[in-house]
């Protein structure tokens, strides 16, 4: 079933808007993209130092290290998200703390802490997903989709 | 009465006997933290969910107010109150413990007023002796609902605005002293097809200046009859657009005269981008900040003019554009009389 169009937008909407439009503060693009690379550099940076610390004095090896200093970070996350300070530092990082595992790591912990009230089975599993569902879904639906290619690319073109 | 095509007109001008003001530890942080009765420290007020907080913000809010004039809630004939959140349950939930007769209204932050017109209209017209009208917001239980969970971190632009967490309660009488209420402009819905629930202000500025359009037309008066026309909330961005408008529209009001409750609860340096928002902002600002001026006589008239912006979290998502609406009250100085 095809969805009802929306009406049109009348003259006086349209002249509202421009003019609303004119004065609306802008997000200072090019600051958020600095800080979002500073902070979420750094969060990088410091998981390189993590992995380091696993390599030098464990025994792993740089792709065996990545579990364990994925954890960590994973853990930190949820440690400042249940303190409330990850939406802090977010407010100013943007994409910095979003883009990283530390993202994924606040969006399912918020969504747990969220909704403890509603009970661990009606609550928290049910809604823990809410904002981070999408991320698996698209990311399995691409690399589903990635893979199909990369497999008829080699039976019929290699 | 009715007057004009929208407004009543109270010729039994009802008091507003006393009223009760209740706020959060970052609302007490804020610009007007000395015009709140009580500032809790804690934002879950002890409760285990932020529901049940904010239900306890609209009935220490009543009985605060009550208590200042030594009434109990038995004394009151009507409620009327309401708040943001899904069904009003906490709205409900707090007339459960306060057992006053109970109208629960919707007009998302439009509420406050809504609430104060309604029930000025019943005691005007010998409906009640004593009517309680209120409404409250908790940041925490607001951003749930309609945003993100509070502890994710989302980037908010600069348009958007901070939910007050607070709870604002009045008491409407047919006798008695404290400011008067001498009549309420009923908005209509006004849709300009915004769509950006981060900006508010933008949406609702053209629903307030319909209204206040209205008012002046349905009364003939002319804006200086006025010391302030304090719209809640449009924000530092609505709030422009607003009196820009106006005077488009031929309402010349000064840019003085205008102010936000939306704008002035908290300091520059509380990071609220555009400024306050939700049911209990204006609430708490009128009912706090603006009748103390008014009992101090620092003021004689103010027009309140309580927007609301009536989407939720599902029309958005369906790409529906945000309805928004604006009544507005007037509330004056007993004795002063000028119509």
């Amino acid at each position: 079933m095809k969805m009802k169009q929306k009406p049109p937008l009348t003259d006086a909407q349209r002249t509202y808007q421009k003019f609303a439009a004119k004065d609306e503060p802008q997000s200072p693009v090019l600051l958020n993209c600095l800080k979002a690379f500073l902070i979420g550099g750094s969060i990088c940076a410091f998981g390189q130092l993590v992995q380091d610390f696993f390599v030098y004095n464990f025994d792993f090896n740089e792709q065996t290290a990545s579990n364990p200093t994925i954890a960590v970070l994973i853990f930190i996350a949820v440690l400042l998200t249940g303190f409330g300070v990850y939406d802090k530092i977010a407010q100013f990082a943007g994409a910095g703390t979003a883009v990283p595992v530390t993202g994924f790591a606040n969006a399912m912990s918020s969504s747990a802490i969220e909704h403890r009230t509603e009970g661990l089975v009606q609550g928290v599993g049910t809604n823990m997903f809410k904002l981070a569902g999408p991320v698996i879904v698209f990311g399995t639906t691409a690399a589903f989709v990635v893979a199909l290619i990369k497999t008829l690319w080699g039976y019929w073109g290699g | 009465m009715l007057q004009g095509s929208q407004s009543w007109n109270f010729i039994n001008q009802p008091v507003i006997l006393s009223t009760g003001v209740v706020g959060g530890p970052f609302e007490g942080e804020g610009r007007l933290a000395d015009d709140f009765d009580h500032v809790f420290s804690d934002i879950w007020l002890s409760e285990t969910t932020f529901e049940k907080a904010q239900t306890r913000l609209l009935e220490e809010a009543s009985y605060t107010a009550l208590a200042k004039v030594n009434k109990k809630p038995q004394d009151m004939q009507f409620m009327f109150a309401g708040d943001l959140i899904n069904q009003l349950t906490c709205t409900s939930f707090a007339s459960r413990t306060l057992a006053v007769p109970y109208f629960g209204i919707f007009g998302a932050c439009s509420t406050s007023m809504e609430g104060l017109a309604l029930g000025s209209f019943v005691v005007n017209n010998g409906g009640a002796d004593y009517v309680l009208t209120g409404t409250a917001s908790h940041n925490a239980a607001t951003e749930r609902q309609f945003r993100y969970p509070t502890e994710y971190g989302a980037q908010k632009p600069p348009s958007s605005q901070w939910t007050v967490t607070g709870s604002g309660a009045a008491i409407v009488s047919k006798s008695g002293s404290g400011p008067v209420v001498t009549s309420a402009t009923i908005g209509k819905v006004v849709d300009m097809g915004l769509t950006d629930p981060f900006n508010m202000g933008a949406a609702m500025a053209p629903a307030a200046a319909d209204t206040i359009e209205a008012h002046f037309t349905d009364f003939v008066r002319d804006p200086s009859y006025y010391d302030y026309i304090v719209t809640g909330d449009l924000g530092k961005v609505g709030l422009p657009l607003m009196v820009e408008l106006l005077r488009q529209r031929g309402v010349m009001v000064t840019e003085e005269q205008c102010i936000d409750c939306g704008k002035i609860i908290y300091t520059d340096n509380q990071p609220v981008n555009a400024g306050g928002s939700g049911a209990g902002c204006s609430a708490v600002v009128v009912y706090g900040h603006l009748l103390n001026k008014i009992r101090n006589n620092e003021i004689n008239r103010i027009l309140v003019v309580a927007t609301g912006a009536l989407h939720s979290p599902l029309s958005c998502q369906q790409k529906e554009s945000i309805p928004c609406i604006a009544h507005a009250v007037s509330i004056e100085t007993q004795g002063v009389g000028a119509l």
